[in-house]
């Protein structure tokens, strides 16, 4: 068993040393964001793999024509679009909950969580972008 | 040993004795390492989430960056990470059914063991499919076919 220097413990609710607790109900809402967004994902990720991998030769048949030809589709627009939201939203969600209860000391989760949020937010604004200014015709 | 901190894992002599009251262990139960594969498979796919949409992105480069790079995935040898990734995603999603059945569904926690095991059945019957048409594409394209 490995030994650890910290004690495995959680501070007394009433410990001078522990935050108040903030009036706020955003650890309900993630709580539901993450059922409610895991069962559309659950279509839209599977379903996506299902193309990408399986479908017509599956990876092999991917390349810009493709994709331009998907994305000539408002339908597959929609598609990529909210499963780009609802899983960098998901997943980082899900990542801030496990920096939470791996971290040791408050800076170290501060950071992480820092790189963590600007990872978050390149991902899905540089997804949005891309999407919206999408060109079939770029040299 | 403090009062306070749960380290206790080991317990004292006369709990080791006692019976557990049935299902009420959650440390090192079946349960308990779903939660932990959960969590394993999440980072795993978030991590290629963001490798993804960097790829993807260089359609807005130019069409040869992007055929360029998505070559890369269409190596043989990458249907090892594919499937990996496939794999991890399978398993959190049916999980993840599983985990909201037993918040919502009232009978939910008492069939959360029997669940798990329609999880891994489910994630079996679907990747051992999956795992076979891969590989034989790999396997034609490297040896030519």
């Amino acid at each position: 068993m490995t030994t650890t220097e910290a004690p495995l413990s959680v501070d007394k609710p009433r410990s001078s040393t522990r935050p108040a607790a903030r009036r706020s109900n955003f650890e309900l809402y993630s709580w539901i964001f993450m059922r409610l967004s895991g069962v559309v994902l659950l279509f839209l990720v599977l379903g996506h793999m299902l193309i990408m991998l399986f479908l017509d030769g599956g990876v092999h048949r991917i390349n810009f024509a493709f994709v331009a030809g998907r994305w000539a589709s408002p339908f597959w627009q929609v598609w990529d679009l909210v499963m780009l939201w609802l899983a960098g939203l998901h997943g980082g969600n899900g990542l801030r909950t496990v920096i939470n209860d791996y971290s040791r000391s408050d800076r170290t989760r501060f950071w992480l969580k820092m790189l963590l949020y600007c990872s978050i937010v390149l991902i899905v604004v540089l997804g949005t972008y891309v999407l919206f200014t999408f060109d079939p015709n770029i040299s | 040993m403090a009062s306070t901190t749960a380290t206790a894992a080991e317990g004292t002599p006369r709990e080791a004795v006692r019976p557990r009251a049935k299902g009420t262990l959650y440390r090192g139960d079946l349960g308990m390492w779903s939660w932990v594969a959960h969590r394993i498979t999440g980072v795993l796919t978030f991590f290629f989430l963001f490798v993804h949409v960097l790829d993807t992105a260089l359609v807005r480069v130019s069409p040869n960056a992007y055929d360029t790079v998505i070559n890369t995935y269409k190596h043989p040898l990458m249907i090892v990470f594919e499937l990996g990734l496939l794999a991890a995603v399978l398993f959190h999603a049916f999980n993840g059914i599983r985990v909201m059945l037993v918040d919502f569904w009232s009978e939910g926690p008492r069939f959360q063991r029997p669940m798990l095991w329609t999880v891994l059945v489910l994630w079996l019957v679907l990747i051992i499919p999956a795992a076979i048409s891969m590989i034989t594409r790999a396997v034609t394209e490297l040896f030519g076919g």
